[in-house]
């Protein structure tokens, strides 16, 4: 077997022959599908799930594919691959998905089994990005990063991402299946909005134990995930989600795709007997075949790159002089940056959500940019983030000004992660054919009317979450304003929620009234946030104010204009 | 399509039962769960199978498995995936070491699935050529997982090679 050690990538997992020889195999038994569908010996019906297995949805104007990128982490190689296919296949564009995976919206079926092949060359694919099956797992996109990182939790979202790979068991499920995972105390993964949400911490012996929770998600019928397990050993992490998914796909509803989720399972069986049936699953399993043995922990570990952290003794002091000098890359500091675990360096994180764009949006020339601004700053290592942004994960706090400089000049350097610009939307009826209403301009309305970034600062950190049916793909439920494009008689109107929250303080929103006409969203929304601004105490955010008032304070704002 | 084992044909020497037909009394048969202690009360030691319904707990099998010769699982429709749950928990929960049988209407493209869950021989109506199915056997050659069959696996990690 070969051990291309010398270089391996940072960040992730670096594929070898074997993993390569699976990817190409993989690539043929896709093409194989593809030949036997236009033939006719596959009927579209039996074809889908084989296609959405492999990221390939039919829209509402044409294919999309979705490749996957697992753990949000990808090289510059892989992003550079990813732009040759939007300038290719596409239309010069891709959009980042709130799985952090990169979709790609005008793809024809003849050509997928080429691109697919062409992903392959990089070590990257699209299996599991759709289907009844375990999608891609999902993790911190500060992971290996963060100062409040308790463990990297990536290389236990490189098991997971290889043992649900083409699972024999569980690749059709009652319905898709979602992981999360995270290695901090600050949860930034959304774990109880997942069908499993495991949070990670040094246990004995320095092997991590796992608090597991199950049954969350969005969607119709959002639910807030429920604590089965705490302090799973890592031995046992294997065994335990094998005998989750299993009681899953055993009981778990197929009749109704709309109550199909494990969540619904959980809640009809109560949690405790949900558990019940876990634990005897997992009691009668023969654990010497799924113990997770460190050394296997330790070997995938080690296909993993490590970044040689080194910056002169003065880095941040030369940040902090830099910062002063000018205001603008000082604001930009204050809202696009994350502490780093070393003290030379800090994670950037690059907006793409361009005042007045469409959300997670990217063109080819900026994937091209951005694996350069990689290779230059950051390791070649580029992370996607589930608020549809890119991380640049390790970036010497002296060079981070030279970094903005060159992001600024490419339209990339927008200060408003976490602000009001921030907005997660779904691509909405635009694209897909299971919308009710055009996520896209509302989001892009929002944020234009909040461009001014001094303004945005003002007022702080505020999520906005916009979907464009009650599939909630844009989250709205876990918006602090949640907004939901509902149909009227044909016309587009939208539905607002307040109060929800997918970190730590995990809430579903509630829904302040009736649904608004298009043309009125936006200043309703804009007259809600003067409102916060009137209410605020000392330096509250909207979540703070809206919690100690409650939604009453806020419905004049929304339904009766001054 | 034929009777499959291991991508090969199979002459099938099961007879399969269906719910109203009368029940020989000699020869291998293949009863409906609903008949198993019919089945069970024949003379003799003639072979008797099982064919369950997606929604039977494999379980329920337990006291009857050491008189049953196979186990027939059902794909109502290849989307519904509780087959190869049943089929795991045979082998691995009820040491079931019988035939196998995928029934119903599964794609050749789940048979690496089918054969990695337990599963041992498939009957489908299903028209494609044998070849279609022997491919799906052997175009994947790496795994990530632990499955009934037990491959061995590479080096440190979690790959295992198919045979």
């Amino acid at each position: 077997m070969s051990t291309d050690t010398a270089t391996l990538p940072v960040g992730r997992y670096a594929y070898d022959q074997v993993d390569r020889t699976f990817l190409s195999q993989r690539v043929a038994q896709f093409r194989e599908q593809v030949n036997r569908r236009i033939a006719g010996d596959l009927s579209e019906d039996e074809f889908k799930p084989l296609r959405l297995m492999n990221g390939l949805y039919l829209q509402l104007h044409a294919y999309m594919l979705r490749v996957a990128v697992p753990y949000g982490m990808m090289g510059s190689d892989q992003m550079r691959a990813l732009a040759r296919i939007a300038r290719t296949y596409d239309r010069d564009y891709g959009h980042f998905t709130t799985r952090q995976n990169i979709q790609f919206n005008w793809i024809r079926l003849e050509d997928t089994p080429d691109i697919l092949e062409h992903l392959a060359g990089v070590n990257m694919h699209a299996i599991q990005t759709s289907g009844n099956c375990i999608r891609n797992v999902t993790c911190d996109e500060f992971a290996g990063a963060a100062a409040d990182e308790l463990l990297d939790p990536r290389i236990h979202a490189e098991i997971l991402r290889q043992w649900s790979t083409l699972h024999p068991e569980f690749s059709f499920l009652p319905r898709k299946f979602k992981i999360a995972i995270s290695g901090s105390p600050h949860d930034r993964v959304a774990a109880r909005f997942h069908d499993i949400g495991l949070v990670a911490r040094p246990g004995p012996q320095g092997r991590p134990v796992f608090d597991v929770f199950v049954g969350g998600g969005l969607g119709r019928t959002p639910i807030i995930g429920v604590q089965l397990r705490d302090n799973l050993p890592e031995e046992d992490l294997v065994a335990y989600l094998e005998a989750i998914v299993r009681v899953y796909n055993a009981y778990g509803r197929r009749d109704n795709m709309y109550k199909a989720r494990i969540k619904i399972l959980v809640q009809a069986l109560g949690v405790d007997l949900f558990r019940e049936k876990v634990d005897a699953e997992f009691a009668l399993m023969n654990r010497a075949d799924y113990r997770l043995d460190p050394a296997i922990v330790d070997g995938i570990r080690a296909r993993f790159g490590i970044p040689e952290l080194v910056a002169p003794a003065d880095a941040a002091q030369k940040l902090a002089a830099d910062r002063k000098a000018d205001p603008a890359f000082d604001r930009w500091v204050r809202t696009n940056t994350h502490p780093h675990r070393n003290d030379g360096f800090i994670s950037a994180v690059v907006s793409i959500k361009p005042d007045g764009g469409i959300p997670g949006d990217i063109t080819a020339d900026q994937m091209d940019l951005i694996a350069d601004l990689a290779d230059g700053w950051s390791f070649g290592e580029i992370r996607v983030t589930h608020m549809q942004n890119v991380v640049l994960g390790h970036i010497r706090k002296d060079r981070l000004r030279e970094l903005w400089t060159r992001l600024v000049a490419a339209g990339l350097g927008t200060p408003n992660i976490g602000l009001v610009g921030d907005i997660i939307a779904c691509p909405g009826l635009d694209y897909c054919s299971l919308a009710n209403a055009r996520s896209i301009p509302i989001a892009q309305k929002l944020s234009a009317r909040f461009a001014d970034p001094e303004l945005q600062e003002r007022i702080g950190r505020l999520h906005i979450n916009i979907s464009g049916c009650i599939n909630a793909c844009g989250h709205h439920h876990a918006g602090h304003i949640g907004i939901l494009g509902v149909d009227k008689r044909g016309e587009e109107f939208f539905q607002l929620t307040l109060g929800g929250s997918a970190a730590n303080d995990v809430a579903i929103g509630q829904i302040i009234g009736p649904a608004l006409p298009e043309d009125e969203t936006v200043d309703a929304i804009a007259r809600l946030i003067d409102t916060y601004l009137v209410l605020r105490q000392g330096d509250e955010q909207f979540i703070d104010t809206y919690r100690r008032l409650g939604a009453a304070s806020f419905k004049d704002a929304v339904y009766a204009p001054a | 399509m034929p009777l499959l084992e291991n991508g090969h044909i199979k002459d099938d020497t099961w007879v399969t039962i269906a719910e109203d037909a009368p029940l020989p009394a000699t020869g291998a048969v293949i009863v409906p769960f609903a008949r198993l202690e019919e089945g069970l009360a024949r003379a003799g030691d003639a072979p008797l199978g099982v064919a369950i319904g997606p929604d039977v707990d494999a379980a329920l099998l337990r006291p009857a498995l050491p008189r049953l010769g196979l186990v027939a699982v059902t794909f109502t429709t290849f989307r519904d995936g509780r087959a190869f749950t049943q089929a795991r928990a045979l082998r691995e929960h009820l040491s079931f070491s019988g035939e196998i049988r995928a029934t119903g209407k599964p794609l050749p493209d789940q048979y690496e699935f089918m054969l990695r869950c337990g599963i041992t021989t498939v009957q489908t109506e299903r028209a494609e050529d044998i070849s279609v199915w022997q491919q799906a056997h052997e175009i994947i050659s790496v795994a990530y997982q632990p499955s009934v069959l037990h491959e061995r696996t590479q080096g440190l990690g979690l790959r295992r090679f198919l045979s």
